[in-house]
């Protein structure tokens, strides 16, 4: 099976740089993902894809920082900002359609940044 | 300057398979703007897999979808193998292969009969479905299940198929494929389906490209990406081509699918033909320590799995991207400016699977 | 372009028997494989609860002091998780569908098995 993936780390500054240079170079958005990895710090995956092959940015983050959106070199990633925004809580600046916090709407807010401890039904 | 109108579409409505939102911003008959909403049927699955264990979450994962849901397990049982190293016999993958194909047969089908029905052909609709039924009794003599088949775990699969059956089944495999290109003819020659499908919704390549399509939407449009070809499972030995269609309309999208249905009643004959003999599983000792991204093709695109394992039996996170969330944004384009009696047909174009886009 | 491409299938489907079963007064289609429900046997449960452990959708509880053994037939899903992890073969998927019920509830059985006395040693006759 021949499903090539690398993953580079990279700051958040220099996030915006990095997929200008995919988007010249012909690479289409595959996902964008968050992942919680400790109290208040999220990893986020950018998955870009070009004949199968998948090359994927991560950053790490907390709460608090602010994202820079992708939607100006990629019109449709903000399916997946808002969705990151209204599960996990990331405040993502600049997307092009931003539904404030609409898209899904939750009984709890920012549902995956919390850990529900709730008794398991016997 | 005119007047602009919002009329909401969804979540409740005839064509929809699924509870979608859209608001559609009128200017007398034609559609300007669309703003999506979804979250109507969310059920938290990435949340279930911090108390369920890896062996356990399979079943979670089938049950992500109803129309596609064997290839969310395999998918999810392939993406845990690759973290852990585990070879899977061959007999195992072929087997996987037959019902992954098979489950496509059944998607396409249902497909065609909602979309038949979106511009009020009924008489075609039940005749999808009436040919759906035999592929749904297949399935039901093999796993024990018409829609959730729960027969693949990490490791394997956990029924065997003897060759008699195969044997059936490939015979079979030539009466729905009659029954099938009656079916098709009608939607490629019929005049009433031309006019409500031809130039409708039409997507540009460079649109289907930049805005992350997949599956039909982008094959439609001369993009032609079809995660097959990876050669996952059993797929390498297998031969095959990638239907592709270059206007961009829904016309192309449908005629896309039905060449897909032949594709996959062809792969099922080289694969019972191929499948060589021997155990079905392995056993699997350990608990997956990393992270991979698994992707493969489902009936509607790319499916992307990312599973993340830190040496315990839960894992610590498993994040489900299915095709219908990258559709979106490639719909609210092709909506601008068609009329608002062409939005069902458009809508049902790109086969919309709202259950999985909102796990 | 056509205009009567549907008349054949059209004139076949009328003329031909209906599709559909006339449900319930007709019994479902089932298969030998089919998963309907389970069914316990508890002259062979060794209540060693690996039953509930293994049950995705949490539905089987046990307790051994009571020696009761329930199953909520409305979280189960058909897995067949337990039918296959039992060690002493006591569950098995029946092909019947769960019949439908007005209220949700637990289905309780009691366990009688019992275990067999262990055979007494022989004395081996010293040379």
């Amino acid at each position: 099976m021949k499903q090539e993936q690398t993953i580079i780390p990279i700051e958040v500054g220099r996030l915006i740089g990095s997929v200008e240079q995919f988007r010249n170079e012909g690479y289409r958005l595959a996902h964008i993902g968050c992942t919680k990895v400790g109290d208040n710090s999220f990893e986020i995956n950018y998955s870009f894809d070009k004949d199968y092959v998948l090359q994927n940015l991560r950053i790490t983050v907390t709460a608090e920082t602010e994202v820079p959106s992708i939607t100006g070199m990629y019109w449709g990633a903000f399916a997946y900002e808002n969705e990151m925004h209204d599960l996990f809580g990331i405040p993502v600046k600049g997307i092009n359609i931003d539904f404030k916090g609409t898209f899904i709407r939750t009984a709890i807010k920012f549902p995956f940044s919390v850990s529900v401890a709730k008794e398991e039904k016997k | 300057m005119t007047k602009q109108i919002i009329v909401p579409f969804g979540p409740q409505h005839p064509v929809l398979p699924e509870p979608i939102h859209l608001d559609l911003v009128l200017e007398d008959e034609k559609v300007v703007d669309v703003i999506p909403t979804i979250g109507y049927i969310h059920r938290g699955f990435e949340k279930l897999v911090e108390k369920r264990e890896f062996t356990e979450y399979v079943f979670i994962a089938e049950r992500t979808c109803g129309i596609c849901s064997f290839i969310h397990g395999s998918t999810y049982c392939q993406g845990i193998e690759q973290i852990m190293g585990i070879q899977v016999p061959e007999r195992a993958e072929y087997l996987r292969v037959i019902w992954s194909e098979y489950s496509r047969l059944h998607s396409h089908l249902l497909w065609f009969g909602l979309y038949a029905d979106s511009f009020g052909f009924e008489n075609l609709f039940m005749n999808a479905w009436r040919i759906r039924e035999r592929i749904l009794d297949v399935m039901e003599q093999t796993t024990g299940g018409r829609i959730i088949q729960g027969s693949c775990k990490v490791g394997g699969v956990r029924k065997d198929i003897s060759n008699e059956k195969l044997d059936e089944m490939a015979k079979d495999l030539d009466t729905i494929d009659r029954e099938m290109k009656e079916m098709t003819t009608v939607f490629l020659n019929d005049d009433t389906v031309l006019h409500r499908t031809r130039n409708v919704g039409v997507l540009s390549r460079e649109d289907a490209y930049h805005l992350g399509a997949a599956g039909p939407t982008a094959r439609g449009s001369g993009v032609a990406i079809d995660l097959r070809m990876t050669g996952y499972g059993a797929y390498d030995r297998l031969n095959f081509h990638v239907a592709t269609d270059s206007c961009g309309d829904c016309y192309s999208r449908h005629s896309v699918r039905a060449q897909e249905l032949f594709t996959s009643t062809d792969l099922i004959r080289q694969a019972i033909k191929k499948i060589p003999d021997g155990p079905v599983d392995v056993k699997v000792t350990g608990a997956p320590n990393g992270e991979f991204f698994m992707r493969s093709e489902q009936p509607r695109g790319e499916l992307v799995h990312y599973l993340k394992g830190n040496g315990t039996k839960f894992l610590v996170r498993s994040r489900i991207r299915t095709p219908t969330l990258t559709n979106i944004p490639p719909l609210v384009k092709m909506l601008q400016g068609c009329d608002l009696a062409d939005v069902p047909v458009i809508v049902l174009s790109i086969d919309p699977c709202i259950s999985c886009t909102e796990r | 372009m056509g205009f009567f491409e549907m008349t054949k299938t059209a004139l076949r489907t009328v003329l031909s028997r209906p599709a559909t079963i006339l449900y319930p007064a007709q019994a479902a289609k089932r298969t030998p494989l089919t998963r309907g429900h389970i069914v316990f046997d508890g002259s062979k449960c060794i209540s060693c609860s690996i039953c509930q452990r293994k049950c995705p959708a949490q539905a089987i509880v046990l307790n051994k002091e009571a020696k009761s053994w329930q199953i909520d037939r409305f979280r189960c899903v058909m897995c067949s998780s337990c039918v296959d992890t039992c060690p002493s073969k006591c569950l098995s998927m029946d092909p019947v569908y769960t019949a439908p019920a007005s209220e949700k509830g637990v289905e309780v059985f009691t366990i009688t098995y019992v275990k067999p006395p262990k055979p007494e040693k022989k004395e081996e006759p010293i040379q």
